[in-house]
């Protein structure tokens, strides 16, 4: 979808002739364009609705662990928090517009997320993916525990409002997926433009040597801050998008660890660093699933039941991790890109000349 | 509370705490010996230990006697630490910490699901032939199974550490520990040792899960186990095998009376979190941990 951030402009893979623009301006055309004229109901609600909030929260926690290097296994904490304050944002102030209601739910898990990031002022490394584990819990036994957040709903279960915009219904899947599509495309060109920004180059700094961004001057501590308060927001939204859009019903359980553990793998597999990334990881995560149990149920019969299909998908998803880690530790991406030079490697070759 | 305060009571929770606090300290200590000699944060520990208590349940079931299915469930760790070492560790070899968090992440995706797509999902019930049966000190009621456990923990603990201290391998753990490259350079063989690791890491998995198991019944569950463990290596240091023994009665006991005197007021359940929550503030105050070197961990 967007470009990758870290790229220089000599790069093989793009040769002088494909401006920097033209990949995600082609993406948005195809995704708004074509798409809804060829995806069935059942394209738009299994694997593209799904995709796109997966593919946001990816972006989201990229910013804080791929570019700040920031190791969070949080992440569906703030999911959770993006999704209930939301919701209550919506039932409690009268006539609030969706959108703004969306976006104090993003503020919301903005402020939680800095909460939580607070230990990442005195705390590196595995002390600090530990802490962020803390936010995992204590969000989710909160959310269960008080029913004020749920409005009072015995096991904690919301329902999302109907999705409308200054009076146009988003409410078929086609029209779902549009709203989706459209939240993660400007949130995903906001977060491209700020890794562009000194902020985004102080990230970086701070991710590959902590001692030498400070002396430097980068602002160590503000920064750090800074890419918690970012990645949360983003994440929120994303589980906004989860909530409201995808599922329509949540429950506090549905952002557990393994959810946490989801999204990170979702930047591993696609790789970090890199807005591409997130969302080659997300498809691949969102395919995956879908591909075993076809392939699963072809090869096996009937003794591949879905208790057995649920074993399977976790011991393959494990693998393709330590896969991905042994054999391409620079995810999807660099698959991608050098994918892309081959094709494109005589244009190339005659720019390098 | 109207007549004052149930003192009794109070050292019962504690006591109970206290003796649930050795057995996260002894899932602790498996994460402590890796880290301290690969620099690994191994979070497959828990799977580990799923599929070791899960192994020995399935063959006890399955009418073999008790020290055999022990002896097989060993080799089968020790086994699989090897495994480990060969296919994941090492392909790894110089990659950041960070990398090898991730890939043992995944390595307890594949064993938890191994583990249960071999031997099944339901729940086993494991006996160990202690009974769990309260017991009574001076007025206090402690459990013969927690004392039990807590004397076969505290026996691990003395043994690993006669093992570091006196033995040559242990002594090459340590230099290990201390400064690879010099390990290296006076001919130690890296390979060797983290294999040997590994395994030991095996062996203290099969004891813990045998102990939870017996706890908590054999489950998929047991997995969460690595979860309690967390905290008491971010208290004690993830370098520091003291650190981990008082970071687990620490936590142990904290957990256990927060639980009782706490819960009640925010309407219970909070053992989730209030072992992270403690573990954080104290490292507020104190970023190192209780034992752990100065330098906290550059990523």
């Amino acid at each position: 979808m967007a470009t990758n951030t870290v790229q220089r402009s000599g790069h093989p893979g793009h040769p002088a002739r494909w401006p920097l623009w033209a990949t995600p301006v082609l993406v948005l055309a195809l995704a708004y364009g074509l798409v809804p004229l060829v995806a069935s109901d059942y394209v738009f609600d299994a694997l593209l609705i799904p995709f796109l909030a997966l593919s946001l929260a990816a972006v989201g926690l990229n910013l804080l662990t791929g570019y700040a290097g920031q190791l969070s296994l949080g992440s569906a904490a703030f999911m959770a928090v993006g999704v209930y304050a939301a919701y209550n944002f919506q039932l409690r102030v009268q006539g609030l517009p969706l959108l703004a209601a969306i976006a104090l739910g993003g503020v919301a898990a903005t402020l939680v997320g800095v909460v939580f990031g607070l230990p990442s002022l005195r705390l590196r490394g595995f002390y600090l993916a530990v802490s962020t584990l803390a936010a995992q819990f204590f969000v989710q036994w909160a959310l269960t525990k008080f029913g004020w957040f749920s409005n009072d709903n015995p096991s904690g279960v919301i329902d999302a409002p109907p999705l409308a915009v200054a009076g146009v219904a988003f409410d078929t899947p086609a029209g779902r997926y549009l709203f989706a599509l459209s939240v993660v495309a400007v949130l995903t060109a906001l977060v491209w433009r700020v890794t562009r920004t000194p902020t985004g180059h102080h990230f970086i700094a701070v991710r590959d040597n902590e001692l030498a961004a400070r002396v430097i001057g980068v602002p160590v501590l503000r920064t750090k801050l800074l890419a918690f308060a970012l990645s949360s927001f983003v994440i929120g939204v994303a589980g906004v998008l989860w909530g409201f859009v995808y599922l329509r019903t949540v429950e506090p359980a549905g952002f557990n660890l393994d959810r946490s553990f989801q999204i990170l793998f979702i930047i591993i597999i696609g790789g970090l660093a890199t807005l591409r990334g997130a969302f080659l990881g997300a498809a691949l995560i969102v395919l995956f699933p879908l591909l075993l149990s076809r392939l699963g149920s072809l090869l096996l019969g009937q003794w591949f039941d879905s208790g057995v299909l649920e074993l399977c998908q976790r011991i393959a998803l494990g693998a393709l991790i330590v896969g991905f880690l042994i054999a391409e530790p620079r995810g999807l991406a660099a698959l991608w890109e050098r994918l892309v030079a081959r094709c494109c490697r005589r244009p190339a070759a005659a720019h390098g000349a | 509370m109207a007549q004052g305060f149930d003192f009794a009571f109070l050292a019962e929770v504690l006591i109970g705490g206290l003796l649930s606090g050795v057995m996260y300290s002894l899932v602790a200590i498996g994460f402590v010996l890796i880290y301290k000699t690969s620099g690994v944060l191994n979070f497959a520990q828990g799977a580990q230990l799923l599929f070791a208590a899960l192994t020995f349940v399935s063959l006890v079931e399955r009418g073999l006697p008790f020290a055999l299915a022990l002896g097989i469930t060993f080799a089968l760790m020790v086994a699989l630490g090897l495994a480990i070492e060969r296919t994941v560790l090492r392909p790894l070899v110089n990659q950041p910490p960070i990398t090898l968090f991730m890939a043992t992440l995944g390595l307890s995706y594949v064993i938890e699901g191994v583990a249960q797509l071999v031997w099944g999902t339901q729940v086993h019930s494991l006996e160990l032939g202690v009974a769990d049966e309260p017991i009574e000190f001076a007025g206090v009621l402690v459990s013969t199974f927690d004392l039990f456990a807590a004397g076969v923990a505290a026996l691990m603990v003395i043994a690993l550490s006669a093992f570091f201290r006196y033995t040559r391998v242990g002594l090459a753990f340590r230099a290990v520990a201390d400064d690879t490259f010099a390990a290296l350079a006076v001919g130690l063989r890296l390979p060797v040792i983290w294999a040997t690791v590994w395994s030991a890491a095996g062996v203290i998995a099969l004891v813990a899960g045998l102990l939870w198991g017996a706890r908590l019944g054999v489950q998929f569950s047991l997995s969460l186990v690595v979860l309690k463990a967390l905290p008491v290596l971010v208290l004690g240091g993830f370098d520091s095998i003291l650190g981990a023994i008082v970071g687990g009665l620490l936590i142990g006991a904290l957990e256990k009376l927060a639980e009782v005197y706490l819960g009640p007021y925010v309407g219970g359940g909070i053992e989730s979190w209030f072992a992270y929550a403690a573990a954080l503030l104290f490292l507020l105050v104190r970023p190192g941990g209780l034992f752990g070197q100065r330098l906290v961990e550059r990523a």
